[in-house]
C-alpha cells in the first residue's frame, strides 16, 4: 500500500465537492471522509447524487464531457483533481464496478490480466508463468479460481452474471488498488449470487478501502460497517451502520430507511 | 354525451380493415420484389450467357489465356487472364488506399469526435459516397491523368494507380460508414470498463472497441472490395483500358467491367462474343455474390453470440 501522510486516516476525502451536469447541479458542497480499509455503504433514493458521488472519485464522470466539477477529493491523501494528477495513474489506483457486469469480450485469463498488462507490465511481455500466477492469485482472491480454472481461454461474456461479476472484481486486484469504489454491484444479480458477492465484499475488507453504492437497505446493513445516506446531492448522515439503521440522528433518514420515500 | 354502440356495426368491414389488407399486399409485394428481381437477373444473364459455356467456351483458355480477341475474323480467342489481374490489381490497389483511410476514418467518427463535427462529417461521407461514377471518371481522366503524367513522368497516366486511387476513393465512403456502424454497435460498457481501469483512449480502442467490432469490420472491407470488382464507368475512364498483363502500377490495364461495358454494344444480339460477354456478367455476377454473401455471414457471426 502507498504509504499515506500519517495525518490522513482516510481513504478518501472530499472537500467542497460540487458537480455539475450542464447546468444541473447534482452535488453540493459534499464533504465526506471515508476511513481506510473498511466497507462504506451509500444509500439514499434514485436521483440523489451518490452514483454521481461514487464516479467522481476515479474521474469516470468525465466520460461524459458536460461535467463540471469544483471542489477536491483525496484519495490516500492525494488529490486526484489536482492538475498535474495523470487520470491513468488515478484509475489504477482506484477500481471500479459496475451495475452491470461487464467483462470485456475476450478470454477470462486476459480480462483478468488486462489492467495489468495496461500498467504493471506495460511494454514488456510477461513470461508465461508468472502471468498465470497473478491470474490464479486473483481468481482464487474472489473465489472463482475453482469454477473456472479449467476454462481460461474461453469467452468471459459467457460466465454467469455472478461469475461475471466476480470476474470484474478479480480483474482489479493484479494492480493493487488501494481503493474499490462499486456502483451497485448486486443489482443485476439474484438473491444467492448477491449473497455470494457480499461475501467476497466481506472477505476484502481490510486489504480495500470498499465504498459501495446500493438500492437495497438490507445489503448496505448487512455488507457495511458505516454508511452514508444522501438526499438531494447533498449528505445527510454518514456514520455506524449498525447504529444509523437503529437509531437514526435525522427524520430524513429515519423515513428513507422505513421506506417512506424512495 | 351518450355513446350507443350499434350492434350491426360488429359484422361490417370498415375503410381501415381493407387499407390494413391492401397495405399488407402491398408491402409484401415489395418486399417479395427484391427476390424475383435478382433471381429474375441471373436467370437473364445465365441464358444470354451460357450458350457460350456450353458450346464454345475453352475453359482452359478462358482462365488461362490472356488474350481477349473476341473479334478477331481468323482466330477468335476468349482468355480472360488480363481482364481478371486487371480487375484484381485494380481492386487491390483500389483497397490499399481506402482500407486504412476508411478504417481511420470511421474510428475518428465513431470515437473521437462528438456534437457538430460528427454529424457533419457523417453527411459530408454519406454524401460522398452519393457522387456518381462517372464523376469520378471524370476525375481519373481530368484531373489524376496529367498530375500522374507530371508527377511521374510517364508517358500516359491513365493506369492501374489512377484507377485503383479513384476507386479507392469511391470505395471509402460506404466502407466508413459500415465500419462506424459496427463500431457503433460495440456496447458502451466496454469502453467504460476499459477506462475505468485507466487505459488511455487509444488502449481503449485498440485493444476493446477494434476487438469487439471486428466481424464488422471485416465486413465493412469485404463489401467494399465488392464494390470495386464490380465498379464499371470509373474504372472505364481512368484505367486506359488495354489489355494487358500488368507488371507495374503505371501500366494500362482493362477491367472484366469495362469490358463488358465498351462491347456491348457493337455485338450482334446472340452471337458468341455478345454470349462471351455474358458469360463475363456470370463470372462478376457470382464473385460479388459470393464476397457479399461472405460479408452478410461475417455480420451475422457477431450476432449469434
Amino acid at each position: 500500500m502507498d504509504s499515506p501522510t500519517t495525518a490522513t486516516q482516510f481513504a478518501i476525502e472530499t472537500r467542497k465537492l460540487n458537480l455539475w451536469y450542464g447546468s444541473f447541479q447534482a452535488l453540493f458542497d459534499v464533504d465526506l471522509q471515508v476511513k481506510q480499509g473498511i466497507i462504506t455503504s451509500m444509500i439514499g433514493p434514485s436521483g440523489c447524487g451518490k452514483s454521481t458521488l461514487l464516479r467522481s472519485v476515479n474521474r469516470i464522470t468525465e466520460r461524459l464531457g458536460y461535467v463540471r466539477t469544483t471542489g477536491s477529493i483525496e484519495v490516500m491523501g492525494r488529490d486526484v483533481y489536482a492538475p498535474e494528477v495523470e487520470i491513468v495513474q488515478v484509475r489504477k489506483r482506484i477500481g471500479m464496478v459496475f451495475q452491470r457486469p461487464n467483462p470485456l469480450p475476450i478470454s477470462i485469463r486476459d480480462n483478468v490480466i488486462f489492467a495489468h498488462r495496461l500498467h504493471a507490465s506495460a511494454g514488456r511481455r510477461l513470461p508465461k508463468r508468472e502471468r498465470d500466477e497473478i491470474v490464479e492469485k486473483a481468481l482464487r482472491r474472489v473465489l472463482l479460481w475453482d469454477s473456472v480454472k479449467d476454462r481460461l481461454g474461453r469467452q468471459a461474456t459467457a460466465l454467469s452474471l455472478e461469475e461475471q461479476q466476480k470476474l470484474c472484481i478479480a480483474r482489479l486486484l493484479p494492480v493493487q488498488p488501494d481503493v474499490l469504489l462499486m456502483d451497485e454491484p448486486c443489482s443485476a444479480l439474484d438473491p444467492k449470487a448477491t449473497e455470494a458477492v457480499e461475501e467476497l465484499l466481506w472477505e476484502l475488507r481490510g486489504d480495500f478501502t470498499i465504498l459501495i453504492v446500493t438500492h437495497n437497505m438490507a445489503q448496505a446493513r448487512r455488507a457495511s460497517e458505516e454508511c452514508v445516506f444522501m438526499l438531494m446531492g447533498k449528505i445527510v448522515e454518514h456514520g455506524d451502520t449498525a447504529e444509523m439503521f437503529v437509531t437514526p440522528r435525522f427524520e430524513e433518514t429515519a423515513h428513507y430507511i422505513e421506506g417512506r420515500y424512495g | 354525451m351518450s355513446t350507443v354502440i350499434d350492434s350491426g356495426d360488429a359484422d361490417r368491414l370498415d375503410a381501415a380493415w381493407w387499407i390494413d389488407r391492401i397495405v399488407k399486399v402491398l408491402v409484401f409485394a415489395g418486399g417479395i420484389s427484391a427476390i424475383v428481381f435478382i433471381l429474375g437477373i441471373f436467370a437473364f444473364v445465365t441464358k444470354e450467357g451460357f450458350g457460350f459455356v456450353l458450346k464454345d467456351m475453352d475453359v482452359v483458355e478462358f482462365f488461362t489465356s490472356p488474350n481477349w480477341r473476341p473479334t478477331s475474323d481468323t482466330k477468335p480467342t476468349h482468355g480472360i487472364l488480363a481482364l481478371l489481374a486487371g480487375t484484381a490489381s485494380i481492386t487491390g490497389f483500389a483497397m490499399l488506399i481506402s482500407v486504412p483511410f476508411s478504417l481511420g476514418a470511421a474510428i475518428y467518427i465513431g470515437e473521437f469526435a462528438t456534437g457538430k463535427t460528427r454529424e457533419t462529417l457523417k453527411v459530408l461521407v454519406e454524401m460522398l459516397a452519393a457522387i456518381p461514377s462517372v464523376v469520378w471518371g471524370f476525375i481519373g481522366l481530368s484531373i489524376m491523368n496529367p498530375l500522374i503524367i507530371d508527377l511521374f513522368d510517364v508517358p500516359v497516366g491513365l493506369c492501374m494507380l489512377n484507377a485503383g486511387l479513384i476507386l479507392g476513393l469511391m470505395a471509402a465512403p460506404i466502407m466508413t460508414t459500415i465500419a462506424e456502424d459496427a463500431l457503433k454497435a460495440v456496447p458502451d460498457g466496454y469502453r467504460e470498463a476499459a477506462e475505468a481501469m485507466g487505459a488511455t483512449r487509444w488502449q481503449v480502442i485498440w485493444k476493446v472497441v477494434i476487438p469487439a467490432a471486428k466481424n464488422g469490420l471485416v465486413a465493412a472491407v469485404l463489401l467494399g472490395v465488392g464494390r470495386g470488382f464490380g465498379e464499371t464507368m470509373a474504372v472505364l475512364m481512368a484505367s486506359g483500358h488495354s489489355i494487358n498483363m500488368p507488371e507495374g502500377v503505371f501500366d494500362p490495364v482493362r477491367a472484366l467491367t469495362a469490358t463488358i461495358a465498351a462491347e456491348l454494344g457493337e455485338t450482334v444480339a446472340g452471337d458468341t462474343h455478345y454470349q462471351a460477354l455474358f458469360t463475363l456478367g456470370i463470372l462478376l455476377f457470382a464473385v460479388t455474390f459470393v464476397i457479399n454473401l461472405t460479408a452478410d455471414l461475417v455480420v451475422r457471426g457477431i450476432r449469434k453470440k
